[in-house]
């Protein structure tokens, strides 16, 4: 499979997380789609690593080459369940502060 | 078109599908489980790419944990009573085409590429994936990083906690 269709795939679910992001009112389906977002590149990683570790095996067929991008996933997915504790708590403590969960509200800072 | 292919349209078909429900979907809830199903289609192409070791977390991690949690959120404010603010449609539009165009600029630069050209994704075969060779260079090359990240959650739970509890 040539790596440009994974690149395609992965262009056009990040963008549809970026427009997600900027048409949505609801913190959770803004937050959501930051998830879609990392799960694209996440994907798009590992593509890339078996794009290498195939070049690679052609040389020498014990090759762990393309391995670090796999670890690197790994480590996203941990940073992303951190990340979606604290981002989901933080949402509840707006929504008990201002009994509603729209982003548009947030904008005190502004005055 | 032999098996892979038709398995790979078939699951990208299926992910970008059901990312677009996530956007369209009006009720929180729906959202969420059309995510869920992104998270499945993903998956799939993980197997696809024999990374066997990441599809399982994937599926444990984000379809189960995370998404779990998501929901749990939402049932407990209760969101779907009141109906969510929607933006003007100038704005909606606006998003639709700055995206649109980011994704139209992106696409017409790998198009460009050269370096990428002739390249292929070596799918169904190759031993990175599963869980010997990953293991072994997560306990070896990256275990400083895998001890730093313990360190995080620990901070993420005693943040969570402590913003839930204000």
């Amino acid at each position: 499979m040539p790596i440009e269709y994974y690149i395609f795939l992965c262009l056009t679910l990040f963008s549809i997380g970026v427009i997600g992001v900027l048409t949505r009112r609801n913190a959770i389906v803004v937050f959501m789609c930051i998830e879609l977002m990392l799960n694209a590149v996440n994907l798009l990683l590992v593509a890339f690593s078996k794009m290498n570790y195939g070049a690679a095996q052609v040389m020498s067929p014990t090759t762990t080459a393309g391995i670090d991008a796999q670890i690197f996933v790994f480590f996203i997915m941990v940073v992303a369940a951190a990340e979606v504790s604290i981002g989901l708590a933080i949402i509840v403590m707006m929504y008990r502060n201002t009994h509603s969960i729209d982003i548009n509200f947030l904008n005190r800072l502004k005055n | 078109m032999n098996t892979l292919e038709i398995l790979f349209y078939a699951l990208s078909a299926f992910a970008i599908i059901s990312a677009t429900m996530v956007l369209i979907s009006k009720n929180p809830i729906h959202s969420v489980l059309w995510l869920i199903l992104v998270f499945f289609a993903i998956s799939g192409h993980y197997i696809l790419l024999n990374a066997q070791f990441l599809a399982i977390v994937n599926i444990i991690v984000y379809a189960g944990a995370i998404m779990v949690l998501f929901l749990f959120v939402i049932m407990l404010m209760n969101v779907k009573k009141d109906k969510e603010p929607q933006k003007q449609l100038w704005v909606k539009l606006i998003g639709v085409i700055a995206g649109g165009s980011f994704l139209t600029l992106l696409i017409a630069l790998v198009k460009q590429n050269t370096s990428f050209q002739g390249r292929d994704v070596l799918l169904k075969e190759g031993s990175i994936g599963l869980i010997h060779p990953l293991g072994q260079a997560l306990f070896t090359d990256y275990v400083v990083p895998f001890e730093i990240s313990s360190v995080l959650f620990l901070s993420a739970m005693v943040g969570a906690v402590i913003i839930g509890k204000k």
